[in-house]
């Protein structure tokens, strides 16, 4: 156990007010929004609960959180199992290790817009190398001209920007798993599948869940990605939560149903962090107790 | 004797032979996923050497009339090289002033308990999960009151929100794989808590910072939402500076394709050194 010491919170003191200034006073401001109808920086009215109303009755919020809800999941059941495949069939040790690791990561430290670009230029039917091999295939293929093309790609471009995370994390898994296990398991013949099944798969479940929960509430906040391939077109087909709730906050200046939008999108992410938060401590802990 | 060798030999070279083909399967299945990864990659870097004329008119594999001229453009317009360097600015103060904060912090966690412990480790957390978009609204409002819009401070401030609770998590993963028997003999010895700290822990948790310090730079180098909305000319980063070119009429695709190759340059770089503690990094810590 680790000692009590309440003077600890003179050592967290300095990061305690650095994050108050940079998110819960904004995140006040957001609050104050939410119930006032500003009309002019001098003329407020208190309106209650009226914008959340709105808000709530908001169709094209609707619309745009069913269609972050079916990317994300698309995201999940696309990007988990092939993270899991690339991380087994990653190479344990020597320089292709090293080689093979930093050619899966590399996609991770790309700018969010570069990699927005760099999909831009590669699916063009004139210029790109996607575009013009899907054009030789005779696939009439446009990003910016079919809803399903657009949404397609962006996919596809998710799967390639983070799908390294999860192969990572499984790998970092799959190094953790003692060598004695898989002895016991070529004495006892065990098959791949069955290796897989009952010592990789079980002793991933930590690191799986982390992945889960990262990815999820990761591509519940997209934003950069689409809004430089497609900017949310073609009509709304890409437009997720974070795009629609930009447009209003700073296109439109909506200022009291964007806060009231923000603080719900909050709540969703906060619960989300709660389940996350409690997975991370049980994985430290069942950590902590097979190293004893 | 014979009878018994035979069987052995034949057990002991199935397994190997049917490791060979998953050995090639997987291979295969690995090769395919890296084309997959590098061939976009691959195909921007081929268009910044390219001309826009031959990007235009032909289609090659490798630039046909190879050019520096793309990247002579960019180091040499004033719009486009000052991009990068407001982006490093707002980047490394944002990293210094992270890491800073979060030491005593991480240090703190990983030591001691203490009223609400785990509650503000909760908390931090919800911060590096909350959508930019979220405070973008009231950063704007917040920042212009007090003056703040277009300076690098206020880019560098405002990423606190997100690499702060980043940086705690992974220190604090560090720390604890030092043993609290180090702590306690050095206060034996007479040591104060900064000398100590600065001495003697700091330099067993190096490689802790320098990963912390890494995702630190690169989230904030990578996010383009609030750098782009807080700042307008005199700090606007690099990541700005492209979407608004994109966005005008001409496109001049070469040159848009040789800053995008800059902007991954500093991690491709570093990434070499950290490739042990991506995961780590991405997991806050926690793998």
């Amino acid at each position: 156990m680790k000692p009590v010491n309440q003077k600890a919170w003179l050592l967290i003191l300095p990061v305690v007010l650095c994050v108050a200034f940079s998110a819960v006073l904004p995140l006040m401001t957001v609050v104050n929004y939410s119930v006032q109808d500003i009309i002019s920086p001098e003329r407020r009215v208190f309106v209650g609960t009226e914008w959340f109303s709105a808000v709530m009755r908001d169709s094209d919020l609707h619309a745009a959180l069913a269609r972050q809800l079916t990317f994300s999941l698309a995201v999940l059941v696309v990007e988990i199992p092939l993270g899991i495949a690339l991380a087994l069939s990653m190479p344990a040790k020597g320089w292709q290790a090293s080689l093979v690791l930093v050619l899966v990561a590399i996609s991770l430290l790309i700018p969010w817009n570069v990699v927005g670009t760099i999909w831009q230029i590669y699916g063009r039917g004139d210029i790109g190398l996607l575009g013009a091999a899907l054009g030789k295939l005779g696939i009439d293929y446009s990003y910016t001209g079919y809803a399903s093309h657009a949404w397609i790609t962006v996919l596809v471009m998710d799967v390639w920007h983070w799908t390294p995370l999860v192969a990572l994390l499984c790998y970092a898994g799959l190094r953790a798993i003692p060598d004695a296990y898989y002895q016991a398991a070529r004495i006892d013949g065990a098959s791949k599948l069955a290796v897989f099944r009952y010592i990789q798969l079980p002793k991933l479940r930590g690191v799986l869940m982390i992945a889960v929960l990262l990815r999820f509430m990761d591509s519940f906040m997209i934003y950069t990605e689409p809004f430089v391939l497609t900017g949310g077109g073609p009509g709304n087909a890409t437009t997720f939560l974070s795009q629609y709730l930009t447009q209003k906050a700073v296109g439109q200046f909506d200022l009291g149903p964007a806060a009231a939008f923000s603080l719900i999108y909050f709540l969703i992410i906060l619960l989300l962090c709660f389940i996350l938060y409690n997975w991370m401590q049980r994985v430290g802990t069942q950590d902590k107790e097979t190293v004893q | 004797m014979s009878t018994t060798v035979a069987p052995t030999l034949t057990l002991a070279s199935a397994p190997s032979r049917a490791r060979s083909f998953v050995l090639q399967k997987r291979t295969v299945f690995l090769i395919a996923y890296l084309l997959f990864a590098v061939l976009p990659i691959y195909w921007m870097i081929n268009m910044s050497f390219k001309t826009n004329n031959e990007i235009l008119s032909s289609f090659s594999f490798w630039p046909q009339d190879f050019t520096w001229a793309n990247y002579k453009t960019i180091f040499t317009d004033v719009s486009w090289y000052s991009g990068y360097i407001n982006s490093l600015i707002y980047v490394a103060i944002n990293t210094v002033i992270s890491i800073t904060v979060a030491l005593p912090a991480a240090y703190a966690f990983s030591r001691y308990s203490f009223l609400g412990d785990k509650h503000v480790f909760f908390w931090l957390l919800t911060n590096r999960m909350t959508p930019p978009a979220v405070f973008l609204l009231p950063f704007f409002q917040l920042y212009s009151t007090v003056g703040l819009m277009d300076t690098h401070i206020a880019v560098a401030l405002a990423h606190l929100v997100f690499n702060v609770p980043l940086a705690v998590w992974i220190l604090e993963g560090f720390m604890s794989g030092v043993p609290r028997e180090i702590d306690e003999t050095a206060y034996i010895d007479g040591y104060s808590f900064p000398r100590f700290f600065l001495t003697i822990f700091l330099p067993l948790i190096k490689a802790g910072v320098g990963v912390a310090a890494f995702f630190c730079f690169m989230f904030s180098w990578v996010e383009l939402l609030l750098a782009r909305t807080l700042t307008s000319v005199d700090a606007k980063p690099i990541v700005a500076t492209m979407t608004r070119t994109v966005s005008a009429s001409g496109m001049d695709w070469a040159v848009l394709a040789a800053a995008g190759v800059l902007t991954i340059v500093p991690g491709a770089i570093v990434i070499w050194f950290v490739r042990h503690y991506i995961a780590k990094g991405f997991a806050m810590g926690r793998v």
